[in-house]
């Protein structure tokens, strides 16, 4: 993982995919989001979704723990090499988040996130800002989530 | 299903208030242990040590946590269709443990769809507020909610 200084604008961040099943719709549906097309197979048929599809905050958690178990593999292998850790986190917001497409079961999105936008923190004179943007392509080619969010990334020290 | 609300019962300036909702530290950890496991959303230590200054929830989870929010206390019992997505949201201040949330919603503005005359957009304002009333957690976005005369329009 890369101190702000060495980040670039176009750098890829992660790409990964994930299938999303039945069960786990309803297991997040029933926690957070519990409306009948993301709960119940026959209500979800008779919605305009016409089949179960996961809420898009699910769409969008399923990204974060892709982009989070990449970042520690990079992580250990930096501690192996007796590396030091840059922070990252947290995250400022997100903007533009568009969920253009259901998430049905059975598919299978796959993600990639590549910085867009990079800039000094005022706030945190030890941090910088990191923009990504993320986008999320069904097994058919078609982006069913994309959004900008805003990370702090620590700087090298002086 | 006359009793549900549909976009005309929407107003521009229209203000609601839904919750409490308590977060307990169990839960903000089984939320990242499984969706967003860094250590600043899992661990006391490795959250005093980051930039949230000790253990805080995942983003996410907030935005979770609001979702629920509105859906048990409008969504639910509305024509609502879904979002096609949110303009933007802010986290504000960190999720802490035993907070007590609730959610300020403001409708900005109401409009009917062009493209699907059986519905229309009902674009808000949510602002989830902690016990002292500042803003955790800030998110403007569109419902898309069917119209009481769908039937009749189309």
């Amino acid at each position: 993982m890369k101190y702000f200084d060495d980040l670039r604008v176009g750098d890829l961040l992660m790409t990964g995919s994930h299938t999303f099943n039945a069960e786990e719709i309803k297991s997040f549906a029933t926690r957070f989001d519990p409306q009948l097309f993301h709960m119940d197979e026959e209500a979800a048929a008779k919605s305009h979704f016409g089949a179960l599809c996961a809420s898009g905050w699910h769409t969008a958690a399923a990204w974060m723990r892709l982009m989070i178990d990449q970042q520690r593999e990079i992580l250990d292998a930096m501690t192996t090499r007796g590396e030091t850790i840059p922070k990252r986190g947290p995250a400022l917001g997100l903007r533009d988040l568009k969920w253009l497409k259901p998430v049905y079961v059975g598919d299978t999105i796959t993600y990639r996130s590549e910085v867009t936008e990079l800039r000094v923190s005022n706030s945190r004179p030890g941090f910088g800002l990191m923009t990504i943007l993320t986008t999320g392509v069904n097994q058919d080619g078609a982006t069913v989530i994309s959004f900008y969010s805003t990370t702090f990334a620590e700087r090298r020290a002086a | 299903m006359t009793d549900k609300l549909h976009f005309e019962d929407f107003k521009a300036g229209d203000v609601a208030i839904y919750g409490p909702r308590h977060v307990t530290r169990e839960e903000i950890v089984a939320f990242a242990a499984e969706f967003d496991p860094q250590p600043m959303h899992l661990d006391e230590a490795a959250g005093a040590a980051s930039l949230l200054g000790g253990l805080g929830g995942s983003g996410w989870h907030a935005c979770s946590l609001l979702m629920r929010m509105i859906a048990d206390g409008f969504i639910l019992n509305s024509t609502s269709m879904g979002s096609p997505g949110v303009e933007e949201v802010r986290w504000l201040k960190p999720l802490r443990p035993g907070v007590n949330l609730r959610v300020r919603v403001t409708v900005m503005e109401t409009r009917v769809s062009k493209s699907r005359p059986d519905m229309g957009l009902v674009r808000m304002t949510f602002d989830m507020i902690d016990d002292t009333e500042a803003v955790v957690t800030t998110m403007i976005s569109s419902l898309m909610m069917g119209r009481r005369n769908a039937g009749a329009a189309a």
